[in-house]
């Protein structure tokens, strides 16, 4: 199982096998990240849209320890969890051109890309609005007697939501298998987090409801995974919820309508150097586990992922607008 | 069906009605479990739980804290991991609390995933004035929840409603609303002995009459009742309907009762601006405007806060004098 994994006991070529997969699946994310600001400018992409460079250890290192069955809770900023979740870049990208092969039938876009099949419960925009959600999915595992996980990611800015400190209390007040998955990128749009919150030790805010909490680099891939795995493994056996919080950094703006105004370039720079990508593409040279053929391999495998997934995209149908009040209630109610 | 026979009629509260619909719901199905606050050991803000406890546990018969947006989110989520949650909130006031919930998350989460996450959540809570309650407690926004497509808002106004709309609304997979007049738990009434579920669709007509139709739903419904006991000893004959369902609203049924008596008086509890009474009148206008013998009335409550004094709480509702005397000088003007 997923979840027992631990990196160190695998054979050296699985030990090799698992690090440029993981490496792998954080490019996929950037060159997706990557299309998608070009298809913004491009006009084939519109609404609001949040790219995910730099964070992209968080979703890769986390989802390593979610099996299947288990559900996925995520933000508006979610291209990169689903796409490792398991949906194709190319519904992904059609949802985002709002087309009807899309993964939300065109009806989401970037902000609510869901996935029935992934247990994928979305995208949602109302920073905050998914932890109830995670909540009530943890409750109906229990109840339901399933020796599920559902992981919930949200950012710092959530904290500071009412949302926030409910869960928090509910999941630990009925030991519920949540595992809350805090990326603080440090800004919450363009508000720091010291300029938001009177105490910033995110930790010590899920440990005052109980909460089994930790804090993990989340620039570091094999930490996040690591940290995941043993979090999601605590969950899994009843042990009730856990927080960990991804320290991380957003190298883009936070849509593409942000300036930037409210954060020095020499910091972002600064962050850059820590690139999740780059740093563990250094490590692994370093300890020979990544040729440079390697990493050939890899962008040559991304970016023909991506070409087909955009050109899948364009190829995609627009829905009739005759089916506009589609999807409003159900169209087969239960007797 | 046939009329019930007095042997097969008993007298209950309609707090007893709400009960019997909940223990029959939960002995009917495993998946349903009631959640909220106080609906345990206190028995219910209403008492509509009061002994459920006893019977299904706590795991089924849920207290929560005082958190209506984390439980109602809770609620939803519980709902989209196979269960069949009753999310019960102490009255409308408080459901603002969770509105983020219920109209960013269980009214959008099927059509924002393209027909994927269908939500079958049932939310009851106590709604309506003329308890000296004032301003927090004792607002009518039974139709302002009707102005959010994606979900379904009825209002029982009787005791086999009361008894009979639950399990329905359960049987349906998208979220439900049920707003349970406060005034009207103490009501004593009439029930069958095997009363069971009744739909929750269609308008019904309580009275018939020639002369005008009374167009109410809720608390407002039994003095619409009442009011046309008093006309009909006057000779004025008006027919009473009750919505039911706020939404859908079905407009055949009291458009086709206009269409017979030519004169509408709507009355509603909630205030007259944007109102539901609003759009039932705009209804009568686009659909049977040239059988009307007179413009459409609307009696709604006055446009204030509710007081706390009883005499002005009284004269911000609509009554029973109120409706009398309207409908005679319609009847009278324009006969």
């Amino acid at each position: 199982m997923n979840a027992q994994r631990t990196p160190k006991k695998k054979t050296p070529k699985a030990e090799r096998d698992h690090v440029l997969h993981l490496l792998k699946n954080m490019i996929r994310i950037r060159r997706l990240e990557e299309a998608c600001a070009e298809l913004y400018s491009a006009m084939k992409i519109r609404g609001f849209l949040h790219l995910y460079d730099g964070q992209e250890a968080v979703a890769v290192g986390v989802m390593e320890a979610l099996t299947a069955e288990d559900a996925v809770v995520a933000t508006y900023r979610e291209h990169g969890h689903a796409l490792i979740r398991g949906i194709s870049a190319g519904s992904i990208l059609a949802e985002m051109f709002g087309k009807q092969e899309g993964c939300s039938r065109g009806r989401g876009g970037s902000m609510h890309l869901f996935d029935a099949k992934t247990r994928f419960y979305g995208g949602n925009a109302i920073v905050g609005g998914g932890l109830p959600i995670a909540v009530g999915l943890a409750l109906a595992d229990q109840m339901q007697q399933r020796p599920r996980v559902t992981g919930c990611f949200f950012g710092e800015g959530a904290v500071a939501e009412g949302e926030f400190h409910e869960s928090m209390n509910l999941a630990s007040l009925w030991k519920l298998p949540v595992l809350f998955v805090c990326e603080n990128n440090l800004y919450a749009m363009g508000t720091a987090l010291k300029l938001s919150e009177s105490v910033t030790d995110l930790v010590r805010k899920a440990s005052s409801y109980d909460v089994a909490a930790a804090s993990v680099d989340g620039m570091d891939v094999l930490a996040v995974e690591a940290a995941a795995q043993k979090a999601a493994a605590a969950v899994r056996s009843g042990k009730g919820p856990h927080f960990l919080e991804c320290r991380t950094y957003r190298f883009r703006a936070h849509s593409m309508f942000d300036p930037e105004l409210y954060r020095d370039k020499a910091e972002v720079e600064d962050w850059k150097k820590r690139c999740p990508i780059e740093a563990f593409s250094k490590t692994l040279k370093t300890e020979g586990l990544l040729t440079d053929k390697d990493r050939q391999k890899i962008e040559g495998e991304a970016a023909k992922e991506i070409k087909e997934a955009v050109a899948f995209a364009e190829a995609c149908t627009w829905e009739p607008v005759e089916d506009l009040t589609r999807f409003v209630t159900s169209e087969r109610r239960s007797e | 069906m046939s009329p019930s026979s007095p042997e097969t009629m008993r007298r209950l509260t309609y707090r007893d009605a709400v009960r019997e619909a909940l223990a029959e719901a939960m002995r009917k199905d495993e998946r349903v479990f009631l959640m909220g606050e106080d609906v345990g050991r206190y028995g219910g803000c209403f008492a509509a739980s009061k002994r459920l406890l006893e019977e299904f546990g706590p795991e089924r018969i849920r207290d929560t804290p005082l958190s209506e947006s984390g439980f109602v989110g809770a609620g939803i989520g519980a709902a989209l991991g196979g269960m069949r949650p009753i999310v019960e909130i102490m009255t409308v006031n408080f459901s603002l609390l969770a509105a983020d919930q219920i109209m960013n998350t269980a009214a959008t989460y099927l059509h924002m995933s393209g027909g994927q996450f269908n939500v079958p959540l049932v939310i009851r809570m106590a709604t309506g004035g003329g308890r000296q309650l004032a301003a927090q407690h004792s607002h009518c926004l039974d139709g302002w929840y009707a102005h959010i497509p994606g979900i379904r808002v009825v209002s029982p106004a009787t005791h086999e409603d009361a008894r009979g709309m639950l399990w329905t609304a359960l049987q349906d997979p998208d979220p439900v609303l049920i707003f349970e007049h406060s005034g009207l738990y103490n009501l004593e009434g009439e029930l069958a002995a095997d009363a069971g579920p009744v739909d929750i669709d269609r308008a019904k007509l309580c009275r018939p009459g020639r002369d005008i139709s009374i167009i109410s739903y809720s608390a407002s419904l039994i003095k619409a009742l009442e009011a046309a006991e008093i006309l009909s000893a006057e000779g004025i004959e008006a027919e009473v309907i009750d919505l039911r369902s706020l939404r859908p609203l079905d407009e055949a049924t009291f458009l086709s009762s206009v269409s017979r008596t030519h004169r509408a008086l709507i009355v509603d509890e909630g205030w007259r601006s944007g109102s539901i009474s609003a759009e039932i009148s705009a209804r009568i206008m686009e659909g049977v405007f040239f059988d009307l013998d007179a413009p459409v009335e609307r009696l709604c409550s006055a446009e204030v806060p509710m007081p706390y004094a009883k005499h002005m709480e009284a004269a911000a509702l609509p009554q029973v004098d109120n409706i009398v005397e309207l409908i005679r000088i319609m009847v009278k003007t324009h006969g």
